[in-house]
């Protein structure tokens, strides 16, 4: 993964990125099962390297497929990149070592969601039961998210006979000019 | 070495967080922009995924058999972010392909060039 | 887009029930293995989507119109929130789904049911729509630039 973020980053052409760009999603969802988290690998995989490396590509259709070269040395985003990664890896020492099950992050509530999921939801994969049932404010958010966000696309994109006609007017007046 | 490996996770994340907003910040193509910002939201997925797994365990999946059992509580609350992201990068996309409509570019600095002129 | 490629068209054709199909398993059997309405939602739209770039938008439109797909978005969150709604009608807080059977258990896996379903329109709804989008967009843009090149021409 580190690999092709690193090609991310140096690759110019943009068609490249995109697919550079799928191929990391795929990773990440190899990762993601290795991490016992397989219902968000199956996320990962279907909108990360489906979705998204398909928007990418229509919207290169639409624009351009270059990138224009850097016009100057990026020297101050590289200096505070480095700087908030140092403070980044500085953080990690005091971080709870990984993968043991008595860490504070897995005593909150998790525990009380493993062992009462099933009884009280008849439902044994308790991501579902959690996303539906004891979180189902936080989901209903995210679907408002997800519906704000579809809206603002067709609003973005689908006014087009109005404007298409607005941008005539305004070519002509600037010929008057 | 175990304790090299067993930071590792973060480093990882680290650099992907690290990687997503030097794109963000020096590169000035929009497309660009987006795709790194994707990258920095995947390192979030990572630095939530990776302290909810517990060593031996199984995907939370309630089965008989199986008596130790990763955190759900983190696959939930990525599970629904990857979805969300995707909405909003759709979104950004829709104002990058509206700017190129309106500008005929999509780098930052002729974008602002024009707007000076 | 490629509309010309035999072997596409075909293993496409062959490909979509079984994506479809995919997608409904995922959405019923979440609560028993991995899987629900954000991941049923993505993949049943990636059928569509599928179908469009190979057989070019308009005949996905033909199969999903733009009119069903924008009246979709709005009704699974309208799903999610009146269940929400339909719980406190029923003496429980907002969210609550176990009145909705005569034991809490059940209550629960109906809502959780319900809850997904919602789920899985407004996701699947609003991925298709901005394909649509996009995807008119790009051909419109093609045929601007025809139209543009003919004009070039004849000037």
């Amino acid at each position: 993964m580190v690999v092709v973020v690193i090609g991310i980053i140096r690759a110019h052409n943009l068609f490249a990125v995109v697919m550079l760009g799928g191929i990391y999603s795929f990773l990440l969802a190899t990762v993601m099962v290795i991490l016992d988290a397989v219902d968000v690998a199956m996320t990962e995989a279907a909108v990360g390297a489906g979705m998204s490396t398909v928007l990418l590509l229509a919207v290169l259709h639409l624009t351009r497929a270059r990138e224009a070269p850097l016009r100057h040395a990026p020297a101050i985003p590289l200096l505070v990149c480095l700087l908030t990664g140092g403070a980044l890896v500085y953080g990690t020492l005091d971080l709870p070592p990984f993968g043991k099950a008595d860490n504070p992050q897995n005593q909150h509530v998790a525990p009380y969601y493993l062992e009462n999921a099933e009884a009280e939801t008849k439902s044994p994969n308790v991501v579902t039961a959690v996303l539906a049932s004891y979180r189902g404010y936080d989901t209903l958010g995210e679907v408002a998210v997800i519906f704000t966000a579809g809206i603002g696309v067709l609003i973005l994109l689908s006014r087009r006979r109005r404007r298409e006609m607005i941008v005539e007017d305004e070519g002509g007046s600037k010929h008057d000019a | 070495m175990t304790v090299f490996l067993a930071d590792l996770n973060y480093w990882v994340t680290i650099f992907l967080m690290i990687g997503g907003l030097y794109i963000i910040a020096a590169h000035g193509n929009m497309i660009k922009k987006l795709v790194g910002l994707s990258i920095f939201q995947t390192s979030v997925y990572l630095l939530f995924l990776s302290p909810g797994k517990v060593l031996g365990g199984t995907a939370p999946i309630i089965a008989p058999g199986f008596e130790v059992y990763s955190n759900p509580l983190p696959h939930v609350l990525i599970l629904t972010a990857i979805v969300v992201g995707v909405a909003t990068i759709a979104l950004g996309l829709a104002l990058v392909v509206r700017i190129h409509e309106a500008y005929g570019t999509i780098e930052d600095d002729e974008v602002q060039e024009m707007e000076a002129d | 887009m490629m509309r010309d490629t035999v072997i596409l068209r075909v293993v496409v054709k062959l490909l979509l029930p079984a994506i479809l199909i995919f997608a409904l398993y995922v959405q019923f059997h979440g609560e028993y293995g991995p899987g629900g309405g954000f991941q049923a939602g993505v993949a049943a739209a990636a059928a569509i989507i599928l179908y469009g770039m190979i057989f070019g938008i308009d005949e996905a439109q033909k199969v999903v119109p733009r009119r069903i797909v924008n009246t979709m978005i709005p009704l699974g969150v309208l799903i999610f929130a009146g269940t929400g709604v339909a719980s406190m009608f029923l003496g429980e807080n907002y969210l609550n789904y176990s009145p909705f059977a005569s034991k809490p258990v059940n209550g629960q896996h109906v809502g959780i049911l319900v809850v997904e379903a919602g789920v899985f329109i407004t996701v699947a709804s609003t991925m298709l729509a901005i394909f649509y989008v996009f995807g008119g967009r790009a051909d419109e843009a093609d045929q601007r630039a025809d139209e543009a090149g003919k004009k070039g021409g004849e000037g």
